[in-house]
Formats: C-alpha cells, sequence, structure tokens
C-alpha cells in the first residue's frame, strides 16, 4: 500500500504501536495521506484523488486505524464502500497485517453477496470495528429496522473507486444510501478515493453529505511520474480496416517475453479470445499467458486473477473485466490492442501497470487499422495534456429512487417530507422535483396509477402524521430479494457435452448464439469448440480440431468513443502540418482524401455520395460513435425511404455512418435536418424493441416485476407478466407514468446517446458539405470494408417482414419445394385437466433434476497447434 | 382490418387479425382467453402491474362487436383470470361489459380459470369449448398459441390461430396473456397431419403452415433456421 522509502520517519502524528510498526517498515507517510489525516481530524471529509499505486487505500483508513488505536470501542467505527466484491476481501486482507503486526484492537469484517447468513447475523448483532462492503450490500443492510442502532456510532465511510460508480445506477444507490447514512450517523466524515478524474467537483458533491460538495476537502497527489507510452505498428503498411489487431500478435509476443508480467487489454471477449488464441500459436516457450473476460466461469476468473496476484502469469489478455481490480504489484507493461476509446479508460488501463507512482508506468499502444492509429495518437496527446475525457454524471434514476423508497420505509416508517429532503442531498437527486418525488412514492405506494383500483394492495399507508409505513411485512423479505441495480441480459450457460453432466465454462448472451449454426466453431475461454445445440439455456458444445474458428462479430462489450476523443481526431485530419508524424501509408491516405474529396472539417458534416456495384453510398463522417450512428442511421434510412431513395441497408462505426440505398439521394442536407429528432424519433423509439428492453430494466429494478420469488429464481424470459405486454398497456392508458418517463430518459442517454446525435445535428445545421462523388472516397474504404461484416437491414416494420416470409412459403409451396398441410381428421385425445404450461414446466424440473451424461471429453485437444497448452493446464491454483 | 376466411366442415369462418373468429352465416362472434384482471390477480401477490388490462380488452372487444354486430358473442373460458376477478372489475370496465352485453348477446362458457353458463356451446356442425379435445368442428382456446417466424435473418413472433380441415385453436384475446409456442406438443398433438398458423398483424393474418414456424426463443429460432 506505501512504499518503503529509505528517508527517516516523520511519523509523529501516529499513535505509538502505529508509527512503530510504521519505522519496522521503514515507511513514512506521504504529503496526502497526513493531508487526510489532517483533514480527518478536523472532521472534514476528503476527496482523495490519486494516481494508482500512490497508497490511496491507506490513506483512507489511516484515520480510522488512528482513532481507533487511541481509543478502542466497540461497534461499528468505519464502514468501506467499494464496487468490487473482490476489492473489499483484498483490502480486508491488506489491513489484517498492520492491525495484527502493530496489536492493534481493532476488528474487521467483510460483508458482501458471498456473506453466509450466520456471518451476516452475527456482523448485525456485534458489529465489528472496521466492516467492507459493496453498495448492494449496504442497501441491504440499510433496510433493517436495527440500522438505527447499527450505524449510531458510525465515525468514518470511505468510498473506494468513487469515479467508477458515480454516474451509474450502483452509484444513484450509494448516494441514496449516504444521504440515509447521513441522518443515521450526521457526524461520520466520509473519505472518498478516486483515481484522477475528469469531474473532481462532481464527485465531491456525490460524496458530501448535501449533494453540492460542501464541506469536502478536494485532495490532489502529486501525478507521479509520466506514463511512458509507445505505439508499435505491426510490421507493412498498416491495414484499412479490422479492429482485432493480430497482425500485431508477434510484436506483442516479443514484448511479453521482454518484461516480467503483462497485461494485454483488448476491446471485445471476441478479441480477447482472438489475441489470445493468436499469441499461444506464437509461444513456442510456453510461457504462462492466461485470458480474462466477463464470460468466463467465475471460479475460472478468480483462479487466472489469483494465478496473477501471485506472480506465476508472465501475461494476461483482458477486457473491461480487469480495468478495475486489485493491485497486481509485479506487471510492468500494459499493450492495449486496438483504439482506447476515450482517455481517462486508457490511463486507467495504463496504471494497472506498475503500482508505484513515482515510476513511470510502461505500455504499448497497438492500433488495428488506420482510424485508429488517428485514435490512438489523439489519446496519446490527450494523455500527454493530462487532458481527461467522460461524460459529467446525469440525474439519478427513477427506478433506483423506487428502490430506495422501499428500501427506507422496510427500515421503519418515515414521513415523505423527511424522506424527500434525505434524498435531495444526494447528489444525483439534488434537482429532482418534488413531483417526480412524489410519482415516485406513489408508485412504490400503490403503482401510482391515475386508475386508484389498487387501493387494497397498497404496499404502504400512512398514518395520522402522514408517515410510510410498510402494509405487509412480506414485502420487506421480497424487495430483500430483489435488491441491486444490475440487471442481467439473459445469459446462456457454455456447456462441454450434452446433459447436464457436463462442465460449465461460462455464459454468453442470447445475442452471440443467434450468430451461430449448428457445427460452427467459435473461440471460447480459450478453446475451440463446436456449437452442437442450444437447449433451454444451455449452449451444447464439444471440442472441435483444427486453427480455423468463425468468430461471430460480437458486439459484448464494445465501448463507444468519447465526445473529447472524437474532436480530437476531427482536429487531427484538419491539420496536415500534423500528418508527418504519422507512418508515410497513412499520411498518403489523408492527402487522397483531401484531392479526391476533401476532409472533413472541425464543424462542418461531410456527407459523400457515390455510386458503387450498383447502389449509391451515403457516408456521413460524424465522429460521434457507434450508438449514436446506429441511432442516426434508422432515422436516416426512414427519411430516405420517404423520400424515395429506397435505403437497402447501413453500417455504422465510431467514425462513420454509412448507407446504401436502391436510387441516388439528392438534396442531402435536407436528410440531416434537425426536426428528425421529432417525430421520426418518437415514431422509431416506439417501434423499435429498444424501450421495451429498457423497460425491463426499469420495472425490474423500480419493483414493478420481481426477478427473485419467494421460493425459487425465475429467468428474464418469465417475469410474471412479460413485460412488454404490460408497456404496450402502459404506453396506451398512462403514457406519463412515472415508469415511462424513468425509461425515457434511460434510453436517450444509452444505447441510442440520443443526445449526441442531437448535438451533432444542431452542430452541423448550415453546414452540410456534399460532395457528390463519382466513386469511393480514400476515407469511406474502411466503412465499405465493414458493410457485409455487421450491416443493420433498415427499418421495415415486423409486418413487411411478415409479410414477405408468407409469400416466400407461398412461392415455395407453389413450386413444390415445400408441403401444404394435409386436411385429415386429427387423431382423438383424452381430456387434459393440466394446462399444458405447467405441463411443461413439471417435465422440465424433473429433467433437470435427473443430471445427464457428457459426451465430450474436456481434456481432448482444442487448436491442434497449441495442444497442451491451454488456460486449463496453465499454473492455476486449485 | 382484413379478416381471413377459413372453410371448417364446408362453413365459412372470418378470421379476424385482432385474433376473433366470426361466422357470418350465423351472426356469430368468439374470441377466447380473456384473462379480464389478471392485472389486479397480480397486484394481490404484490406485482402491481398497471391496472388497464381488462378496459384494454374490453375496448377491443366492444370494437369489435360495432363493427360485426353479431347476434351473439361467445366468449371461450377463461374470460376472468380467477373465480374472484369478476368482483374484482372496476366501475368503468363494469360499464363497458353492460355496454357489450346491450350491444350483443353473450355466451360464457366455463373455462379452467372461471366457471362460465355452460361447458360448451353447440352450433352444428361446430362446438365451441374451452379446452380443445381435437374432436371435428371443434373451435377452442385455452392454449394461447403463439408462433415465430423468420425472414432474412429477422425473427418475427405473435399470437395466432391455428387450424386444419376439421377443428381451429384461437388464440388469447386478453392484454396480459402470453403465449405458447405452436411447437409445443400440447398444441402440435392437436393437429397430427399437420395446420396452418395465422400470425395476427397489425392489418391482416399471415398464414404459414404449422411447419414452418420457428421456436418461439429467438436465439434458438435463428440457429435451427440456418442448420
Amino acid at each position: 500500500m506505501t512504499e518503503p522509502r529509505p528517508a527517516p520517519p516523520d511519523l509523529t502524528f501516529l499513535p505509538s504501536p502505529l508509527a512503530a510498526w510504521f519505522t519496522r517498515r521503514g515507511w513514512r507517510l506521504h504529503p496526502h495521506q497526513r493531508a487526510v489525516l489532517e483533514a480527518a481530524r478536523a472532521r472534514r471529509s476528503v476527496l482523495l484523488l490519486a494516481p494508482t499505486g500512490a497508497g490511496k487505500t491507506l490513506a483512507g483508513f489511516l484515520p480510522s486505524l488512528v482513532d481507533l488505536a487511541a481509543a478502542p470501542r466497540p461497534g461499528l467505527h468505519t464502514l468501506y464502500v467499494s464496487p468490487l466484491k473482490a476489492l473489499a476481501a483484498d483490502i480486508a486482507r491488506n489491513l489484517e497485517c498492520p492491525v495484527a503486526e502493530a496489536g492493534l484492537p481493532i476488528t474487521l469484517d467483510v460483508r458482501t453477496g458471498d456473506t453466509d447468513q450466520a456471518t451476516r447475523r452475527r456482523q448485525r448483532e456485534t458489529p465489528p470495528n472496521i466492516l467492507l462492503t459493496t453498495p448492494e450490500s449496504l442497501a441491504l443492510l440499510l433496510s433493517f429496522p436495527d440500522s438505527t442502532r447499527l450505524f449510531a456510532g458510525l465515525s468514518s465511510v470511505v468510498v473506494d473507486e468513487i469515479h467508477a460508480l458515480a454516474g451509474t445506477k450502483r452509484g444513484d444507490q450509494l448516494a441514496l444510501c449516504l444521504a440515509r447514512l447521513s441522518t443515521l450517523a450526521p457526524g461520520a466524515v466520509r473519505i472518498g478515493l478516486s483515481a484522477t478524474a475528469p469531474w473532481p467537483g462532481h464527485l465531491a458533491a456525490f460524496l458530501s453529505a448535501d449533494g453540492r460538495g460542501t464541506g469536502v476537502d478536494r485532495i490532489e497527489a502529486p501525478a507521479g511520474a509520466a506514463p511512458a507510452i509507445e505505439i508499435r505498428l505491426p510490421k507493412g503498411p498498416l491495414p484499412w480496416s479490422g479492429h482485432m489487431g493480430l497482425m500485431a500478435a508477434e510484436e506483442i509476443y516479443h514484448l511479453i517475453r521482454a518484461h516480467r508480467s503483462t497485461i494485454v487489454f483488448v476491446n471485445t471477449r471476441a478479441q480477447a479470445e482472438l489475441v489470445f488464441a493468436a499469441l499461444w500459436r506464437l509461444n513456442d516457450e510456453a510461457l504462462p499467458i492466461a485470458l480474462h473476460h466477463g464470460s468466463l466461469a467465475r471460479d475460472q476468473r478468480l483462479k487466472v486473477e489469483a494465478a496473477m496476484a501471485a506472480g506465476r502469469l508472465r501475461a494476461v489478455v483482458a477486457t473491461s473485466s480487469l480495468d478495475l481490480g486489485i493491485d497486481w504489484g509485479e506487471v510492468d507493461l500494459v499493450v492495449q490492442v486496438g483504439a482506447p476509446k476515450g482517455v481517462s479508460r486508457l490511463l486507467q488501463r495504463i496504471g494497472r501497470a506498475n503500482h508505484r507512482w513515482d515510476q513511470p508506468s510502461r505500455a504499448v499502444l497497438v492500433p488495428a487499422n488506420r482510424f485508429e492509429l488517428l485514435e490512438c495518437l489523439c489519446a496519446l496527446d490527450g494523455v500527454r495534456e493530462g487532458a481527461l475525457d467522460g461524460d459529467p454524471p446525469p440525474q439519478g434514476g427513477l427506478d433506483v429512487l423506487a428502490q430506495h423508497v422501499m428500501g427506507t420505509v422496510c427500515a421503519g416508517p418515515i414521513h415523505p417530507d423527511q424522506l424527500y429532503a434525505e434524498v435531495t442531498r444526494a447528489a444525483p437527486y439534488h434537482n429532482l422535483s418534488r413531483k417526480d418525488f412524489d410519482d415516485v412514492v406513489r408508485f412504490v405506494e400503490d403503482g401510482g396509477y391515475a386508475l386508484s383500483s389498487y387501493d387494497r394492495f397498497r404496499r404502504l399507508f400512512r398514518d395520522a402524521e402522514g408517515r410510510l409505513h410498510l402494509a405487509d411485512a412480506r414485502a420487506a423479505r421480497r424487495w430483500r430479494l430483489n435488491v441491486g441495480t444490475i440487471v442481467e441480459a439473459p445469459l446462456l450457460k457454455v456447456k462441454l457435452g450434452r446433459g447436464f453432466g457436463g462442465a460449465t465454462l461460462g455464459e454468453i448472451e442470447e445475442y452471440f448464439v443467434s450468430l451461430l449454426h449448428p457445427g460452427d466453431t467459435f473461440l471460447f475461454a480459450g478453446r475451440l469448440l463446436r456449437f452442437d445445440r442450444l437447449r433451454e439455456t444451455i449452449v451444447e458444445c464439444s471440442p472441435a480440431q483444427g486453427d480455423d474458428p468463425k468468430v461471430p462479430a460480437y458486439a459484448g462489450g464494445r465501448l463507444p468513443l468519447t465526445t473529447f476523443l472524437a474532436d480530437r481526431v476531427r482536429a487531427l485530419l484538419q491539420d496536415p502540418a500534423r500528418w508527418q508524424s504519422l507512418p508515410p501509408d497513412v499520411a498518403e491516405w489523408l492527402d487522397l482524401q483531401r484531392r479526391r474529396s476533401r476532409l472533413p472539417g472541425a464543424n462542418d458534416l461531410l456527407v459523400e455520395t457515390f455510386p458503387r456495384g450498383g447502389r449509391w453510398f451515403l457516408v456521413a463522417y460524424c465522429f460521434e460513435g457507434r450508438n449514436a450512428h446506429q441511432t442516426l442511421g434508422m432515422l436516416l434510412t426512414r427519411r430516405m425511404e420517404r423520400a424515395g431513395f429506397r435505403p437497402l441497408g447501413f453500417v455504422a462505426t465510431d467514425y462513420v455512418l454509412a448507407v446504401w440505398s436502391a436510387e441516388e439521394p439528392h438534396d442531402v442536407a435536407k436528410l440531416f435536418d434537425e426536426d428528425m429528432l421529432g417525430e421520426d424519433l418518437e415514431e422509431w423509439m416506439a417501434e423499435s424493441s429498444l424501450l421495451k428492453r429498457t423497460f425491463r430494466h426499469v420495472a425490474v429494478i423500480a419493483g414493478l416485476v420481481e426477478r427473485n420469488h419467494l421460493g425459487g429464481t425465475k429467468t428474464g424470459r418469465q417475469l410474471t407478466v412479460n413485460t412488454d405486454l404490460i408497456y404496450d398497456v402502459l404506453r396506451k392508458y398512462e403514457p406519463d407514468h412515472v415508469l415511462l418517463r424513468a425509461t425515457r430518459a434511460d434510453a436517450a442517454r444509452g444505447l441510442v446517446d440520443v443526445a449526441r446525435v442531437a448535438v451533432m445535428l444542431r452542430r452541423a445545421r448550415g453546414r452540410i458539405v456534399h460532395m457528390a462523388l463519382s466513386r469511393v472516397s480514400p476515407l469511406a474504404v474502411p466503412v465499405l470494408l465493414e458493410v457485409g461484416k455487421e450491416s443493420v437491414a433498415t427499418g421495415e416494420g415486423e409486418d413487411a417482414l411478415l409479410a414477405e416470409a408468407e409469400a416466400a412459403q407461398l412461392i415455395a409451396e407453389a413450386r413444390g419445394e415445400a408441403e401444404p398441410p394435409a386436411a385429415t381428421a386429427p387423431m382423438l385425445r383424452g381430456d387434459r385437466p393440466v394446462h399444458p404450461v405447467h405441463r411443461a414446466n413439471v417435465a422440465r424440473d424433473r429433467k433437470r433434476r435427473r443430471g445427464g451424461i457428457a459426451l465430450g471429453t474436456p481434456g481432448r485437444a482444442t487448436l491442434r497447434t497449441i495442444r497442451a497448452r491451454r488456460q486449463a493446464s496453465l499454473p492455476l491454483p486449485e | 382490418m382484413t379478416a381471413a376466411p377459413l372453410h371448417l366442415l364446408g362453413e365459412r369462418l372470418m378470421l379476424d387479425p385482432s385474433g376473433a373468429l366470426w361466422w357470418p352465416a350465423r351472426r356469430l362472434l368468439a374470441v377466447a382467453d380473456l384473462h379480464l384482471e389478471k392485472g389486479s390477480a397480480l397486484a394481490a401477490r404484490g406485482s402491481l402491474v398497471p391496472p388497464y388490462d381488462s378496459r384494454a380488452t374490453l375496448e377491443r372487444l366492444i370494437r369489435l362487436v360495432r363493427l360485426y354486430r353479431p347476434d351473439r358473442l361467445v366468449l371461450l373460458g377463461d374470460s376472468f383470470h380467477d373465480r374472484t376477478g369478476a368482483a374484482r372489475l372496476g366501475q368503468a370496465e363494469r360499464e363497458a361489459l353492460a355496454t357489450l352485453s346491450r350491444l350483443t348477446a353473450i355466451t360464457w362458457l366455463s373455462g379452467n380459470h372461471d366457471p362460465g353458463a355452460a361447458e360448451e356451446a353447440h352450433e352444428p356442425p361446430l362446438t365451441f369449448r374451452h379446452v380443445p379435445r381435437g374432436r371435428t368442428g371443434e373451435i377452442s382456446g385455452h392454449l394461447h398459441p403463439k408462433a415465430a417466424v423468420t425472414m432474412r435473418g429477422a425473427w418475427v413472433a405473435r399470437a395466432c390461430f391455428v387450424a386444419d380441415s376439421r377443428c381451429l385453436l384461437l388464440p388469447a384475446f386478453g392484454a396480459y396473456t402470453g403465449g405458447l409456442d405452436v411447437r409445443d406438443p400440447a398444441i402440435r398433438g392437436l393437429f397430427p397431419r399437420g395446420a396452418r398458423v395465422f400470425l395476427l398483424g397489425k392489418d391482416r393474418l399471415f398464414s404459414f403452415p404449422l411447419a414452418a414456424a420457428v421456436p418461439l426463443s429467438e436465439p434458438l429460432a435463428k440457429a435451427m433456421s440456418r442448420a
């Protein structure tokens, strides 16, 4: 945690046992650690912004250690909240060391989703001095009636990785819990620990007791040594397109060999699998190289993390699953394959190398194509200037608020006025209107529908003073089963072999499976697998032979380009003087674009149209990120359809949008008119499945439907009533219901990035530069190479598809390729008193209990050339 | 809205895209599985879903009755989600039901969720009943048939009619009623020699052989359509 320094210790601040322990270790306090200590002694809250490796965590706990060493007492003294369970457990282990070695009379314990019932009960009865937990577990603790007693003596709250929580729904939940804590323990100071972040003011507000940042000292650790970052290009000309960066595998392998321990960051899970396989193909020395991403089974991930912590691995190929995490002192190099997508993210990843803040972290960027090279250069400039990006945290979600209101009432009766005053002290809800609050409370009470027919089913009632009470104790149990703000997409288990006995390798999204044909091979968990079949929620696979997997274009974990970085790329394009730093082939490419068409300007919107292969292409250089381009593509094709250009499809990358059509698009400026966001957007959003998906999440978080029922879990598909049906009915009868408002707010800021489209269209108004070309322009080549890989058909209605399918079926029948149904009497069947849905469930449950036989042998070779060198054969601890 | 004709035992029936059956010769309209007050049944168990399902269902039904002006409306059972559903009806919904009964004569058949006036209604050569038994001339509900098809990589699932030349299965009409895959043995078993499914569209029906239906789970459907 702190670094050994030769300098003599200046430890007069510390009580003697702790000072003695520091002296024995030869440690001394960093200035920012002392500053935290001083602020806490003055009972002021602190936001500590420090790069990784600056002894942040110790700084957060020092005031508590000092306090408890000087005046030991029973009861909860310090609450530590971390976004990661593993981090909480790791910090606990690190704290136990000084506590034991210095002989401090301090008890500490961890409470997360993994903590067993008995331990939880004991923690509530005799709380430790220091409790380490997560936002979800804290919300649960606060819902118990004894929380008042538990937290009454709380002296300090430490929030770790606060930058990773603020602005998310988990952050909203934590902010509300902190507001609750300031009522229960008004005297407790707060210490927020954050990486260097672009919006420190927002983080201070998040941490503060009033939601505005009052009473929070901001302490910034010195920046530490500047990271040493270089861009490494693969040999030969830089590819026009493609994101996998496999050409650079050899370079990366040499880097791994030359370093003690390397993290190879990639942007998607598919890329992780491919890069991992490519590295092993070169791995003649059998260096221990492992794989880590969010789809792998939990125990696999834990094994890799433990091996990494123990310094037993030379490299791990990882996605954002390792962006946050416990310190691995051994890591001396970070490789980023593909574009970093944001400066802050790049810094966070680089910070995982060499957690010694006074020595430079070493990082290598490996762009996979020309646009990515531009992006890498711009990100590098950003790092050099210390310019951070990221959006300021949005308003808190009303669904999270609904969950919190119910949780608060579970702990005991409360008056809405008091609750309103309390929640508006949480920064994300600082601007919450009383109307929105009242609507949320009404929703929790009785559903909040204009039709007050659920009076007798109310969850809450009000007493004579107007305080809210729980109407039914069972509701509290149900709430506790469903607490949390993470709603998983329906996941399918990947199993090796048939039946229920097969080994589970991990879980993947349904979407991934929909891209596979039976017999297709794909890389997963570092193995080459053959997709055999899908049975209910199980993807059955067998080990496959050969070298040539088919990995489908997999969107999982793809991160959109930040606005900040996009602006920088645009500026670089505009400035030929800076092209000298580019490789000759890339500079030539931009120069050719300047001569053949023109370069996208800083404030205009370049749109090119040209014919190719019997179609017309329209390419818009928006630089607003994939999500925004997808949305724009949907809207644009609608408009082109109305204009009679007969659009056929589109493809969106982080940089550009390309639409192709049967007719030549003209009057292009009009197509990009800003009013596209009015009716067109409304209409599209209403029809698209996107809002329904968002509504499902909102409905689960707000507690309209339950994901866990007393006595058994249901899968995402089997929520009591299909939320799509609820959405349709609610939209018809109460379009302004609080949950629909929450849904629209989420959709606008989430997947569709409507805000970015709006800003772009406004900026480009009157500044659309249309270049009608006779052939494809150099800059358009990369996106055209993407066409066919992951294009989206135009937004025809489902009914049009049905009509087409029906026609196709008719033609097949006419040609004799399909048989029309025979017209004979059906067989007689007996009466069935049992509803078939129930019967199907019963049969499935019975099957599940029986267990099956695994046909796949886990030991068989996967990729021929990497046989016996798989992840499984690595020296992982059992 | 364009209804599709279906000939059953020499009788000409019209299938309406709303999920209703219209028998012009007898001026008879039939719908199945309204599951009125399913919303309040869930609310009683703590899930406060929007209470507008009965209203939505009845409004759609009244619109149909005004359109076809039937002499008789046959409700094929499970008209209420449970036995006490009728008692939970709101004022507006009661009035909607009263309107409905002024417009036409209603025959309430019993379902497995609710009691009705009769188990069956015989209108030779056809018989209306809740639970299908696979008999000739049978019009039934109960199973909530729903089918999916794929086209050009897209997947569309809708509630549907299922029919062969002897009997007809109606989709569930209620606003909160889910669906059972027509590929389920409970439905497929009723039509051992094949059948046609008629998927409900906005303005018309879309007809396919039962065998062309793909699984109701989108990934499974896509995986199989390419096998």
